[in-house]
């Protein structure tokens, strides 16, 4: 990669300097964007879900069902808002609302591209940046949380505040395996800044494979492996999704939080469920797949990572995430709440710690010589490596075969019908049989009947 | 850094931090009020949702926009959520009863609570008016986070680590206090859960309805189990209980 393109990345010093038109112009991007995702986003996940079931999903409104979103979403409006007797009104009113704002402010320090001319004004493709970004896309996530809680109290009944309850605990669990995943991002960009990230993504070294030279990934997906892994684990429990969307399992508990919620509050909750998981997606893209970088084979053409197509390998890579959510809801069964909490707390969260210790140990020999390195490296690999091979393999014991385990049932046991069994027929379906008359078969009648 | 970074640096206070400080402070006050003054526990709680972040965005005015994060996230994501949790749980109408247990305690606390407030507040304008702030531009050099993380792990490293272990007490603590241990041996797997269903003595499935698998469904004609044995469990112990007669039994021609 050139030096040119490596002046494309922004740093702090090129945010805050916009005309007011330009910020007002980057704000309502980034809410349209929010907005025209959910549309799409529904739509998508409802057609992908349908292949997946052998079905078309929604086909009728519009060109291959596009506009049904907008159709439901008018339908929606319409609809009579119903406000229970025994909610907490101005709770109830304003829970959705902090949803949403909360979903759509996390969109605000996406970068979405490199920096780009408009009218004349050399600005970048973000709606701003602070040295704490990733720290404010956590609070957003976190604030989040306050309207599905909020919400779920303020209908006051049952299913809605226990999903509230549950959620709550989800999303506290999870985002403290989130926040440790990023820890290791931290580490290894050395900035918090969204921008500086996928700055710091852009410089891998470059490797020669048979005299060619290819760039090595600089992604943190590849780099950091387990905290990607863990990461968009815990991305999917914070966004309530399935197969982790116990608050809303209609299993048990109807629609969880948004049971009694209808028309626009309702539609307000869809909304932020989409948006967030959008934005997500997006966060992860930024922190682990290089933000709006291009993958290896088209950054072989110079123009890949300068000028607007950024946005384009950016969306990309979105629509690419968004579809494993999708494919995960299409895929796995909800968990059950002990299995999910388990999950979070026994797995990921000392997974993640060994990680980062493993992690930073790593970093710290980056001073070492080589064979202080080797020695770092190759002595506990060796270990592991032969402890694998000659580690004693349980052979598990013979299983008894059926007649045996019947055999060796203690004397009382719940009795079992003779392994030989044979269902005689039963004599009413003969006497039927025999007894019908034949049927009266005429030409062109209707022989369903017989 | 920052825009309001380098703005709380100049030592001046800039038209947007003023137009922000105007419009948070009121609703900080409305919300630290408010919280005292709301009887129903979850809305109390909301108020100080309101007051902490107001808090958090001064912070991030006063250069500090690590702090400021850390208190949206930690304290109002994390502690307020955890607070409204068990506040959730107390019940809806549990809201606090009017009825004064000592007399004048209410006016007591007011005018006790203001003269505290004046007089805090009259000491720190005293202190702190015409007060220039003095190297902040040297400390926020590397980065406001840098700069933390610098004196976090050198200056003040032991009493991070002591807050640290702190914790780790009351954590361990609460878990000592509320946690139940089970014996290895008081688990059961799936395995033996199920062997010990079947095992003698006790009945694995749900009890037989009357007349399943005999000859008659009449309530009167005990179960059969599966190896053929008439049971009477299924059958209420007042009945008495018999098989069916041939001519009982017998089609009665009204099946066809």
């Amino acid at each position: 990669m050139s030096p040119s393109y490596l002046a494309q990345d922004p740093t702090l010093a090129d945010f805050g300097r916009d005309p007011w038109w330009l910020v007002l112009g980057k704000i309502v991007f980034a809410f349209a964007f929010g907005l025209l995702a959910t549309l799409l986003g529904v739509w998508f996940e409802r057609r992908v879900v349908g292949y997946m079931q052998v079905r078309p999903g929604p086909n009728q409104v519009g060109p291959f069902g596009l506009l049904q979103t907008l159709a439901d979403g008018l339908k929606m409006a319409f609809k009579e808002d119903i406000l229970p007797k025994a909610a907490d009104k101005v709770v109830y009113f304003f829970a959705p609302t902090i949803s949403v704002i909360c979903a759509v402010t996390a969109l605000s320090v996406i970068p979405f591209g490199p920096m780009v001319s408009i009218f004349g004004h050399q600005t970048p493709l973000q709606v701003t940046d602070v040295p704490v970004a990733v720290l404010l896309l956590l609070a957003c996530s976190s604030m989040g949380v306050y309207g599905i809680v909020l919400g779920g109290w303020a209908s006051g009944s049952t299913y809605p505040l226990l999903g509230g309850l549950r959620s709550s605990a989800q999303m506290i669990s999870y985002e403290v395996a989130m926040g440790l995943s990023i820890v290791a991002v931290f580490m290894t960009a050395g900035t918090m800044s969204t921008s500086g990230i996928v700055a710091a993504q852009g410089d891998g070294t470059q490797l020669t494979v048979f005299g060619q030279t290819i760039p090595a990934p600089g992604w943190y997906a590849i780099l950091l492996l387990p905290s990607f892994i863990i990461f968009f684990i815990a991305t999917v429990g914070e966004t309530n999704r399935a197969p982790f969307d116990l608050p809303e399992a209609e299993s048990e508990l109807v629609a969880g939080f948004m049971t009694e919620y209808s028309s626009l509050k309702f539609a307000l909750f869809m909304l932020s469920e989409y948006v967030a998981m959008v934005t997500m997606s997006a966060v992860t893209t930024t922190l682990f797949l290089g933000g709006w970088r291009a993958p290896w084979p088209i950054t072989i053409w110079e123009g890949a990572n300068s000028g607007w197509w950024p946005m384009l390998w950016f969306f990309g890579k979105v629509i690419a995430l968004v579809f494993v959510f999708v494919w995960l809801r299409g895929t796995l069964p909800r968990l059950r709440y002990d299995q999910f909490m388990r999950l979070g707390w026994k797995v990921l969260l000392p997974i993640n710690l060994a990680w980062i210790l493993v992690l930073s140990g790593l970093r710290s020999i980056e001073d070492w010589d080589t064979r202080g390195k080797m020695i770092a490296v190759g002595i506990p690999a060796g270990i592991l490596l032969i402890a694998t091979i000659f580690w004693p393999s349980r052979r598990p014991k013979p299983k008894p075969t059926t007649q045996e385990q019947v055999d060796n049932r203690p004397h009382g046991s719940f009795p079992l019908p003779p392994m030989d069994l044979q269902v005689p027929p039963s004599p009413r379906i003969t006497r039927v049989v025999a007894e019908r008359e034949p049927a009266n078969i005429v030409a062109g009648s209707d022989s369903r009947e017989v | 850094m920052t825009t309001s970074t380098v703005l709380a640096a100049a030592g001046s206070v800039a038209t947007g931090e003023a137009v922000t400080f105007w419009i948070l402070a009121p609703l900080a006050l409305i919300g630290a009020i408010g919280m005292v003054a709301a009887r129903n526990a979850v809305h109390s709680a909301l108020w100080l949702v309101l007051t902490m972040l107001c808090l958090g965005v001064f912070y991030v005015l006063q250069a500090g926009p690590f702090i400021g994060m850390v208190q949206i996230i930690v304290y109002t994501g994390a502690i307020m959520m955890l607070f409204l949790f068990v506040l959730m749980l107390v019940g809806r109408d549990s809201t606090d009863s009017l009825i004064e247990t000592l007399r004048g305690q209410r006016v007591a606390a007011i005018v006790l609570g203001l003269g505290f407030a004046g007089l805090v507040g009259t000491g720190l304008y005293q202190a702190l008016d015409r007060t220039n702030t003095v190297g902040l531009e040297q400390v926020n050099a590397e980065g406001n986070v840098q700069g933390i993380a610098r004196l976090l792990f050198t200056k003040y490293v032991f009493a991070f680590e002591l807050t640290s272990a702190l914790l780790i007490t009351a954590a361990v603590g609460a878990m000592v206090l509320a946690h139940v241990e089970r014996r290895k041996k008081d688990k059961i797997d799936q395995v033996s859960t199920m062997k010990a269903r079947f095992a003698p003595g006790n009945y694995p499935g749900p009890k037989p309805g009357p007349g399943v698998f005999a000859t008659s469904s009449s309530v009167a004609t005990p179960a059969r189990l599966p190896d053929g044995r008439l049971t009477d469990r299924s059958t209420p112990a007042i009945l008495p209980q018999r098989e069916l007669t041939a001519e009982e039994t017998s089609l009665k021609g009204t099946d066809k």
